[in-house]
């Protein structure tokens, strides 16, 4: 993949640190939010703190707005005071010594303004993000959500080309975490740089991001839209995230052989050679019998492993060939006398199958 | 087979404690409390001697005698400008120790220790033998700027600064250690090089340690006695030091030794509680 010239930010880049090895080539368009999805240990801050400058590259190079900020090979390299980019960390680090407005005015400060000149420059953010009853307080004294607006703030009040977001509402509770997430999704969007949002929460990613990568053990996955991957899920991981069945198979016109056990019949569209299948868990239907009179194609036994109470339906966790997760009405376990042991037949219609190829993984 | 003790008497009183907090019984055994009353009387016997001593009821006159005044006054300009000296100098050194990396930084972390365990006596020969008119820096300074240190108020306050500057040191190094360098790399990402970073944000946070370590290591420049008499001498006025004065009078004049004593032990309390926050609760981290 090349980029150059690109106004945006890129990197093709390999960061090793003892065993681990981060390799990435992605790119960020100014006014994009591009989302960073992967479980822990995957090299999600690891490739923050590389685009910051925290921590050098071992190979390749992050280009800025054209600008060489780390290249190995040549041995170039921008110290992170001298980026202009603006980093809010995932416990944001606010300075507890200093004040809200003195947090806030911070990089305008570093990067060479007057005290009075930094603290204007501050107070357009801090009115910017409703912090104006707040600037005189110790961070100590701060809410959450607070905090999290002073940190974008002072990450803001530096000017920068480049807004890095790790894990930003991580730290919050349930409760004040939609209203920060609706304010924070205002602000990206009036940020005019591109913009790389870390998180391991696939509900932020999916609201936040225009655009996802998913990186497990230090590589991507799946790049695309949002609503693209959320609706076919390259592995397990991403399935889990969103909660999807998903199977891998070889497909022979409308008849797919699943690699862990178990056929599936599908629409043909005249598809050959590896698929990827994913099912909704409220797709599949579940009886005590065999079910006699159906349009549906797909029918097989399965054992009940499990059984989950979510908000208003009961996850079963099934095994078969192939096992699966499935959700029902808890009126549907009750009248059915569903427990774990419980021998049942599951059906699903061959027009629920989201049929997929793997080439199409780093597309959208 | 199991031995079973028999009953024992629980105070109304105890009952309530163990009621209330938990915990099992909280009698010393004789082997433990016998030798810890001996080391509460040694420690408190000797203080409460120089309190049942004191000449209380003309403190003010034992103390005005001209040579107490000016050992006083030395004194405690002496060891104020040690600690100023040894916060210029030992809290880059502390930062050096703490966040750099250089060959020999053990040995050089280890020679700056070892005038905590150095008898200061030693500390005093060795700044003699550097320093004075024949020493091998001293030499150069008596020949080059007409300086001689030995015996002056200046070989005071580097005898002191050799013994107390360790103290500012090492506490320093710890906190820098123990900091969440977390802050450091905002205020990198932030626009901040290093010495605004050390500025504004790793001096601050570690502001509570470089003050305990300010007061330890004032509190022991006061107290320097052996360094100091070896390099500097006792001449009243010049580098006659609180301690050295008690010393002397002892021999001459018992009543302001132990007025000058007084108000050592007043100051030594006055550091305990400015460091009761650190040091009174029991080893925890605050």
């Amino acid at each position: 993949m090349t980029h150059e010239g690109s106004d945006g930010l890129v990197v093709d880049a390999e960061v090793r640190r003892g065993s681990f090895t981060l390799a990435v080539s992605l790119a960020a368009a100014p006014g994009q939010v591009l989302g960073v999805l992967g479980p822990n240990g995957a090299g999600k801050s690891t490739l923050l703190s590389a685009v910051a400058g925290l921590t050098p590259v071992s190979a390749g190079r992050i280009m800025l707005a054209g600008q060489v900020m780390d290249d190995a090979d040549a041995g170039t390299f921008v110290e992170a005071s001298g980026r202009p980019v603006g980093f809010v960390f995932q416990n944001y680090r606010l300075f507890p010594h200093l004040t809200v407005a003195e947090n806030v005015a911070f990089s305008p400060r570093a990067r060479g303004l007057g005290k009075r000149a930094a603290r204007s420059a501050a107070s357009h953010w801090i009115d910017r993000l409703r912090l104006t009853d707040l600037a005189d307080r110790k961070p100590g004294q701060l809410s959450g959500g607070q905090a999290q607006r002073v940190a974008l703030a002072r990450a803001l009040a530096g000017q920068p080309t480049l807004l890095l977001l790790d894990e930003p509402l991580s730290a919050l509770d349930a409760g004040t975490r939609l209203d920060v997430q609706a304010e924070l999704k205002r602000h990206l969007a009036e940020f005019t740089g591109p913009c790389l949002l870390v998180t391991h929460d696939p509900l932020e990613a999916l609201v936040l991001a225009d655009q996802l990568i998913v990186l497990e053990g230090g590589r991507i996955v799946q790049d695309g839209t949002p609503a693209h991957i959320a609706r076919r899920p390259a592995t397990d991981y991403v399935a889990k995230l969103v909660g999807l069945n998903l199977y891998a198979g070889h497909a022979d016109g409308s008849q797919v052989a699943l690699t862990g056990g178990g056929a599936f019949v599908v629409p043909d569209q005249g598809q050959h050679g590896d698929v990827l299948i994913a099912v909704r868990p409220s797709a599949v239907v579940v009886s005590n019998q065999r079910p006699q009179r159906s349009s549906a194609r797909n029918t097989w036994p399965a054992k009940i492993a499990g059984l989950t109470l979510l908000a208003d339906r009961v996850r079963l966790d099934l095994d078969g060939q192939p096992s699966a997760l499935v959700d029902v009405t808890p009126a549907a376990v009750a009248e059915l006398s569903l427990e774990a042991g419980s021998q049942v037949w599951l059906t699903v219609k061959a027009t629920e199958l989201e049929v997929y190829n793997h080439d199409h993984i780093r597309t959208g | 087979m199991v031995t079973r003790t028999a009953p024992s008497h629980l105070t109304a009183r105890e009952r309530a404690r163990r009621t209330a907090r938990g915990g099992a019984s909280r009698s010393v055994p004789a082997p433990l409390l016998a030798p810890a009353l001996i080391a509460v009387a040694f420690l408190v016997l000797p203080l409460a001697g120089l309190l049942i001593r004191a000449p209380w009821g003309h403190l003010r006159a034992a103390l005005s005698g001209s040579d107490a005044t000016q050992a006083l006054v030395l004194s405690l300009w002496t060891a104020t400008v040690t600690t100023g000296i040894s916060l210029v100098i030992g809290v880059p050194l502390a930062w050096v120790l703490a966040r750099s990396s250089f060959p020999g930084q053990r040995l050089l972390r280890a020679l700056v220790t070892l005038p905590l365990v150095l008898p200061p006596v030693v500390g005093g020969v060795a700044l003699l033998l550097a320093f004075s008119r024949v020493g091998f820096v001293g030499r150069y300074l008596d020949d080059w700027f007409g300086l001689t240190i030995p015996f002056t108020p200046l070989a005071v306050v580097m005898a002191e600064t050799f013994v107390a500057m360790p103290f500012l040191i090492i506490t320093v190094e710890g906190a820098l250690r123990s900091a969440d360098q977390g802050f450091e790399e905002a205020a990198a990402t932030l626009g901040a090089k290093r010495m605004t970073v050390f500025r504004r944000v790793t001096v601050p946070l570690v502001a509570p340690s470089l003050g305990a370590g300010a007061v330890l290591c004032w509190a022991r420049a006061l107290g320097e006695f052996g360094a100091t008499i070896t390099f500097a001498g006792s001449f009243p006025g010049q580098t006659e030091t609180m301690p050295i004065a008690v010393y002397y009078a002892l021999e001459t004049d018992p009543n302001t030794a132990i007025a000058l004593s007084l108000v050592l032990l007043l100051v030594s309390v006055m550091v305990l509680v400015s460091l009761r926050d650190r040091w009174l609760r029991g080893g925890s981290l605050q």
